[in-house]
């Protein structure tokens, strides 16, 4: 590689030549800006960018639950002891005949109040109660180097960065800390299952568990 | 009579494309790592990837660097813009003897396709691997593609570090040789939420992370309070920091990258010291200058990463001016001795005017 090829495409040319130098994108016209440009225009304007699923209405019940995060952590802190208790009954019932009318609950309750994505792996307790996979990158572990100076998402403009929220609803809560541990990636196999009926029923089995030991 | 080319330091005596000796306390195989726990002050910087099938292309790419950095990041299609993939540019830049710091971005592959990625990249000679979140696709030219994000930064990191260190898959699946190497991740003190960016490095340390390397830093008295953060929570010791810093082409491009690049943060007084410089190009690589040589000074800081895109030129002056290598120099690619003979002898006969028989030839060489 002495002699530089001759046929080479290199944007600047050859190391040893005059460097031409373009500053970048100085007029803002990237290729991306082509792109955009070039997109047909029509009169439906979809309410954000984002991929994943367009949400289009209003953050407030979502921001209203990171408000009160020190409330919803208590609440639902007796909602699984309660869960629990009923283990005895989803074990007569069956957890495999009651997992569609409890998926069906749980799916609207949690969607209401967080736009749960009924990811089966909830860690709502350790996030604040921000739910992290409404962030476009579906970050699980903090926030990404992209978020806005006002505090929103660099994918959704409009959006309040959901990891700027989950911090600030840790702080409210007892076990907000919980925001410290690094999260496992996301089991996909278990998307669209009740993360309710998983945790009972491991506390349950970790219950009889600790039974037998004693 | 084979003249030996005298070895430089960190380079596999046996050749320059080879890991070398493994070291005590190393993880790593490579230089960059060598050169950091030898309290040395590093410099990385950034190659701009090509949009072509020519190895030439990243060579010539390289080639500017040479002997002024102890590592060049090869972008995983940054901003989420199509370019020669990360492993292509570190497998080439490997043969060549230079340590590339391959970055691995989760937008675009998911946990399948980037663990085999690690183990083909290990298996070429990369030493260093920086885990990435990457940029949304909307950020790209091609904004229809489906973003991936299987796993975050954090968990890639976690990934790497398991199959490096417990020699397995994230499946359990037992690797016949696990990949030596040295991880790193990326922060951006200069992002909200701002209390939980250290903790977030510390998040990262604990996944893995070996060296961190920031976002652009034009804010140094942010950089230098979230600094102090930091050492407060004790993490200076368990991880190296090298702060992202580059030249400003112009006020105009100051504007522009603060308005449509997500996460650089540029203050005014920038910005209007650019406007009122007569060059306004010399005085960015100034201010470039004068923020390394505040940065450096700050306890905890272990080197600067130099990203100058498409003034890639500059690094080499950058580094320079400011000092900061001390008279080191890092490793330089040079020529083979038994090279460099073929070349001078292929210059003579064909430049030089000279009839000689085949007699004389051997005569010369002996």
């Amino acid at each position: 590689m002495s002699e530089p090829h001759p046929n080479s495409t290199t944007a600047k040319g050859p190391a040893n030549g005059t460097p031409v130098v373009t500053p970048p994108a100085g007029g803002g016209v990237t290729q991306a800006t082509i792109v955009k440009k070039a997109a047909p225009k029509s009169d439906y304007k979809p309410a954000d960018v984002s991929p994943q699923r367009r949400v289009q209405r209003s953050y407030s019940v979502r921001l209203w639950a990171i408000r009160h995060s020190r409330l919803l952590e208590w609440f639902y802190a007796r909602f699984a002891d309660v869960f629990l208790l009923l283990h005895p009954l989803w074990k007569g019932l069956g957890y495999g005949r009651v997992e569609a009318p409890v998926k069906f609950v749980e799916k609207r309750v949690k969607g209401f109040m967080f736009d749960c994505r009924m990811c089966g792996q909830c860690i709502l307790s350790s996030t604040g109660m921000s739910c992290p996979m409404n962030c476009p990158k579906q970050l699980r572990n903090g926030p990404c180097g992209g978020v806005r100076a006002n505090g929103n998402c660099e994918v959704e403009p409009d959006m309040p960065c959901v990891w700027v929220k989950a911090w600030e609803g840790s702080r409210n809560m007892v076990k907000g800390d919980a925001i410290l541990a690094v999260q496992k990636p996301v089991d996909q196999s278990l998307r669209e299952t009740s993360a309710w009926l998983r945790v009972t029923a491991r506390a349950a089995a970790e219950r009889e568990q600790a039974k037998v030991a004693a | 009579m084979i003249e030996r080319r005298s070895v430089q330091r960190d380079e596999n005596p046996a050749g320059i494309h080879l890991p070398l000796e493994p070291l005590p306390g190393h993880s790593s195989r490579g230089r960059l790592e060598r050169v950091l726990r030898r309290g040395e002050f590093a410099v990385t910087t950034e190659l701009n990837p090509p949009d072509s099938a020519d190895p030439e292309d990243v060579y010539n790419r390289a080639k500017i660097f040479d002997g002024w950095v102890d590592g060049i990041n090869a972008v995983d299609a940054s901003g989420a813009n199509c370019h020669m993939s990360s492993v292509g540019i570190c497998a080439l830049l490997t043969r060549m003897g230079y340590a590339p710091i391959m970055q691995i971005a989760c937008r675009d592959r998911n946990r399948i396709a980037i663990q085999g990625d690690v183990l083909g990249a290990a298996a070429m000679g990369v030493s260093n691997i920086l885990c990435l979140t990457g940029d949304g696709v909307q950020a790209g030219d091609q904004p229809g593609a489906k973003p991936v994000f299987d796993l975050d930064s954090m968990s890639l990191l976690e990934t790497v570090r398991i199959m490096r260190d417990n020699g397995k898959f994230l499946s359990g699946r037992k690797l016949t040789t696990p990949p030596q190497l040295f991880l790193g991740a990326a922060v951006n003190p200069f992002a909200p939420p701002y209390d939980f960016r250290p903790l977030h490095l510390g998040k990262k340390i604990a996944a893995g992370a070996q060296f961190v390397q920031s976002q652009y830093c034009f804010d140094v008295p942010m950089f230098r309070d979230f600094m102090q953060r930091v050492r407060d929570l004790g993490f200076d010791e368990k991880v190296f920091i090298l702060v992202g810093v580059g030249p400003l082409a112009s006020a105009k491009t100051a504007k522009w990258i603060r308005s449509n690049v997500p996460g650089i943060h540029i203050p005014d007084a920038i910005i209007t010291r650019l406007e009122g410089a007569q060059d306004q190009k010399a005085e960015g690589k100034k201010l470039c200058i004068d923020i390394i040589n505040e940065v450096k000074e700050i306890p905890g800081v272990s080197g600067v990463h130099v990203m100058a895109y498409r003034q890639e030129e500059y690094v080499a002056e950058i580094v320079d001016e400011s000092g900061v290598l001390k008279g080191r120099q890092p490793w330089k690619r040079e020529a083979r001795a038994d090279d460099q003979r073929v070349a001078e002898r292929l210059g003579h006969i064909l430049h030089d005017d000279v009839t000689e028989t085949q007699v004389d030839m051997v005569k010369t060489a002996h």
